[in-house]
């Protein structure tokens, strides 16, 4: 009996692969593979097509076997569909001059391609990029030292006319003041029109008075910013493409003139770093294709943090309720399954409902009690900052109250009885001890709830998301936070610029570098509450629970 | 319903007269009647399930958090009814201090475990916490193990410390009755010991009712044993008397090792 049983155990016995479980773990083992190669080579596109956009590539001048000359940037090469060899695509840019910034060159009409060095690139103000050369400068006020090379020429009398934007810029700031004054002036009329003030009343007439002494002011000051612009206008400079045409170019539309060709390695950098800060802090030009993505990314951050202090708190307290007070029933039942199918309704439906509940609904009363006067136009009722967050934390509630209730029961009972025992009532062994070991687990679920938020676009569109926002939700003006005013956002760049820009090759670059800041900016977001929820779990969980 | 009722005691503190209780319905206690002698160490012993763990908790009513719950019948402390729907029972806890089988220190620091209930009394002068704080790990005798360590996790202590300390905070606040539910079961013999020797010192101070399933634990630490068993007190006594000439056949039974 003895030795029987141990030979049993000594001899392996072959059993099937099935019963052994092989199969399953390779399985486990390739769906962990799948999903983490799907997300790296999602990165990895972004990241190949989104980091390269700003290098200062070469201008590659092709001399045609028909003798016509094309520059530009060579974008890609491949094969051509019905056969005969490769063709390259290249982005001639010049959009005023050809009407589209890209071209295809099959490879066998190209007779050589050099890199000159005195080819240049202008990013300007509008019709895209110019590749060219330079002819000549037709300069009026603005001198340069004599026998300089033509290109330091050029870019001391641009630095130049750069410099004398500055007072026209202040004008111009000047005139946007003196129009706010005039609105604020036009609203305390309209306020006390609404009042039933007569139009012969001292308040009335004062404030009319003010109004014409505002009105000359702004006209002389607009009149003088438009001679100043006019005038520095005339500073201009010649160019001519490839194929010798010229382009007069006024100084103060070029953005950035290089010499991509003649760059060093450091001076590349330089440039990179340079359009990465303008990426980071500047306004976009050209319908979102250029320039900067600052107030899409200010606007991004800040529906996350209204969204998470409206939507948080809420989500909390009410799984509080739930967990802790609420009697064990069929009414908490209902309203268990009632939140966890809440989670699952497509986002475009709470968009509609934002729209209809806040932005008409809430907004319209709002306006008929405080913003009167203003009507017809709406302050508040029509889509802002502050209907936007609040629908999208009435979507992200449902998950911060599934991880928190997950989080408090998950608390052990022996912990709440001890904290009963010393004579704690029901809210401070809440207070003091099941909040604070939950607080990793809640914060678990704030994590979730804004990648969800910071991924959403379709209920933002209908509340308040714009594809060009006049000015941000927080600046110098009086009372600073303006919670109704439009906003500008990442997600919704992507699929404005991608998808309804009319450029949309030009725009394309823009679109994976918008992806690459919104997926940078939720990795920023959560690292930030992964490190705060594993310092806290550091405090509250560590040893043996 | 064998019923008895304790003579013996002189000027107990906690009475308990036809103590039933039921748990949504099904009854775990049967008419106990019982006095837990004053500055005595008292032992609860029975066999699993016997309802030891539910007669302590109606001593500080933990019960209450126990949803279906009900009893009937009287306990009474110094002449107070307990069960009655507007006593004060944060004020009943702080009197009726417990500690538990499983030890379950808040994840925070020694210091702030000890003077917890202290803290939540609503005490917040450094100084006083302070002392109270040495003193009672004093009594706990964990004082020199941990006096460097004040600020550190009490959850880094080893599970016989952590025993001491729940000890601790409970004796923290002043308890008139520790109650002490199987505090021993899930240490090894030297903290055991020590425990015992704790139990034997706090005796001084406070009243004390510990459950326990080690017969040579309560013939060791407890002046009085009583032996429960299906939710019936059997018998209740002197612990000397009942470990060596219990009345019932039944406690002799279980005393002895022949059942349960
Ligand atoms: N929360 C509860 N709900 C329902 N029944 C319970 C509950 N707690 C205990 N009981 C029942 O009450 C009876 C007494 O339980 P109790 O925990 O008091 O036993 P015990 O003597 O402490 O046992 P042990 O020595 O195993 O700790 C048991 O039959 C048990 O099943
Ligand atoms: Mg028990």
């Amino acid at each position: 009996m003895h030795s029987s049983s141990s030979n049993k155990l000594k001899t392996k016995v072959k059993r099937s692969i099935w019963a052994d479980g092989d199969p399953f773990i390779w399985a486990t083992g390739a769906a962990l593979t799948f999903t983490l190669c799907m997300t790296v080579i999602l990165m990895l596109v972004v990241m190949y097509n989104g980091l390269g956009v700003l290098w200062p590539h070469q201008i590659s001048l092709f001399e045609m076997e028909d003798g016509s000359f094309v520059a530009g940037k060579i974008m890609q090469w491949s094969e051509i569909p019905d056969g005969g060899g490769e063709r390259v695509q290249l982005k001639v840019g010049n959009r005023d001059l050809y009407s589209l910034d890209f071209r295809w060159v099959p490879e066998n009409d190209i007779a050589e391609i050099t890199f000159p060095n005195d080819a240049i690139a202008l990013e300007r103000r509008e019709f895209g990029n110019f590749y060219g050369f330079l002819q000549e400068l037709s300069l009026n006020d603005i001198t340069v030292p004599a026998d300089t090379e033509p290109w330091e020429a050029f870019l001391s009398a641009w630095n130049a006319a750069v410099e004398r934007t500055q007072p026209i810029q202040a004008l111009s700031q000047e005139v946007q003041r003196l129009s706010r004054e005039m609105e604020r002036n036009r609203l305390s009329r309209a306020r006390l029109e609404h009042q039933g003030v007569e139009a012969d009343a001292p308040k009335m007439v004062n404030l009319i008075e003010e109004q014409s002494e505002l009105r000359a002011q702004f006209d002389e000051t607009l009149a003088e910013q438009n001679r100043k612009t006019a005038a520095l206008r005339q500073e201009t400079a010649i160019f001519a493409d490839a194929g010798g045409r010229t382009r007069e170019i006024a100084l103060v539309d070029v953005v950035r003139p290089y010499r991509p060709n003649t760059m060093s390695i450091p001076a590349k950098v330089g440039f990179y770093a340079s359009k990465l800060w303008e990426l980071l802090s500047a306004e976009p030009r050209e319908s979102n294709t250029e320039g900067g993505l600052f107030p899409a990314i200010f606007g991004t951050v800040m529906l996350i943090f209204l969204m998470s202090i409206l939507s948080f708190p809420l989500g909390v307290l009410a799984a509080i309720y739930l967990q802790e007070y609420a009697k064990e029933g069929s009414m908490v039942k209902a309203v268990h399954i009632a939140v966890n199918n809440l989670a699952g309704i497509p986002s475009i439906v709470y968009g509609i409902f934002g729209l209809g509940f806040f932005v008409y609904g809430v907004g319209g009363i709002v306006d008929s009690l405080f913003f009167a006067e203003r009507l017809p136009t709406p302050t508040f009722g029509t889509g802002g900052i502050l209907w936007a967050s609040l629908t999208l934390g009435l979507l992200t509630v449902p998950v911060v109250i599934v991880a928190t209730e997950e989080a408090l029961s998950s608390v052990p009972k022996g912990i709440r009885e001890a904290s009963y025992a010393l004579g704690a009532t029901r809210l401070q062994t809440l207070r003091r001890t099941v909040l604070p070991m939950a607080s990793p687990g809640i914060m678990t679920g704030f994590i979730l709830a804004m990648a969800r938020a910071a991924g959403e676009v379709a209920p933002l569109m209908i509340t308040g998301v714009v594809k060009l926002a006049p000015s941000l939700p927080i600046d110098g003006q009086f009372p600073f936070i303006h919670l109704d005013r439009k906003f500008m956002h990442l997600g919704f760049h992507i699929y404005d610029v991608g998808f309804q820009s009319p450029n949309v090759e030009a725009a394309k670059p823009m679109v994976y570098v918008t992806t690459m800041l919104l997926v940078l900016i939720v990795l920023i977001m959560s690292s930030l509450a992964i490190y705060l929820r594993s310092r806290m779990k550091k405090r509250y969980q560590m040893g043996s629970m | 319903m064998t019923q008895l009722v304790t003579s013996v005691i002189e000027d107990p503190i906690v009475r308990t007269r036809n103590l039933n209780l039921y748990y949504s319905g099904a009854q775990a206690l049967f008419n106990i009647s019982m006095d837990f002698p004053r500055n005595q160490v008292t032992a609860l012993i029975g066999p699993s399930g016997c309802g030891k763990s539910t007669l302590l908790r109606c001593l500080n009513r933990m019960n209450d958090l126990i949803i279906g719950v009900t009893v009937d019948g009287s306990i009474l402390l110094e002449d107070i009814e307990l069960d009655d729907p507007d006593l004060d029972v944060v004020e009943l806890r702080r009197q009726v201090g417990m500690v538990f089988q499983k030890s379950n220190p808040f994840p925070n620091t020694i210091f702030e475990n000890v003077v917890y209930g202290l803290r939540i009394a609503g005490m917040n002068n450094r100084e006083e916490l302070r002392v109270t704080c040495e003193r009672s790990l004093q009594q706990a005798g964990l004082w020199d193990e941990v006096k460097d360590r004040l600020h550190e996790s009490a959850l880094g202590l080893s599970g016989g410390q952590q025993q001491r300390l729940c000890i601790a905070r409970a004796i923290a606040i002043n308890p008139q009755v520790v109650l002490m539910d199987e505090p021993c079961s899930a240490l090894d013999p030297r903290s055991t010991a020590r425990i015992e020797d704790l139990i034997a010192e706090l005796r001084e101070q406070y009243t004390i009712v510990i459950v326990t399933h080690n017969m040579q634990q309560a013939a060791r630490v407890s002046d009085y044993t009583g032996f429960l068993y299906e939710g019936v007190l059997i018998e209740f006594g002197l612990t000397k008397k009942i470990f060596t000439k219990p009345n019932e056949k039944q406690t002799e039974d279980y005393i002895t090792g022949r059942f349960g």
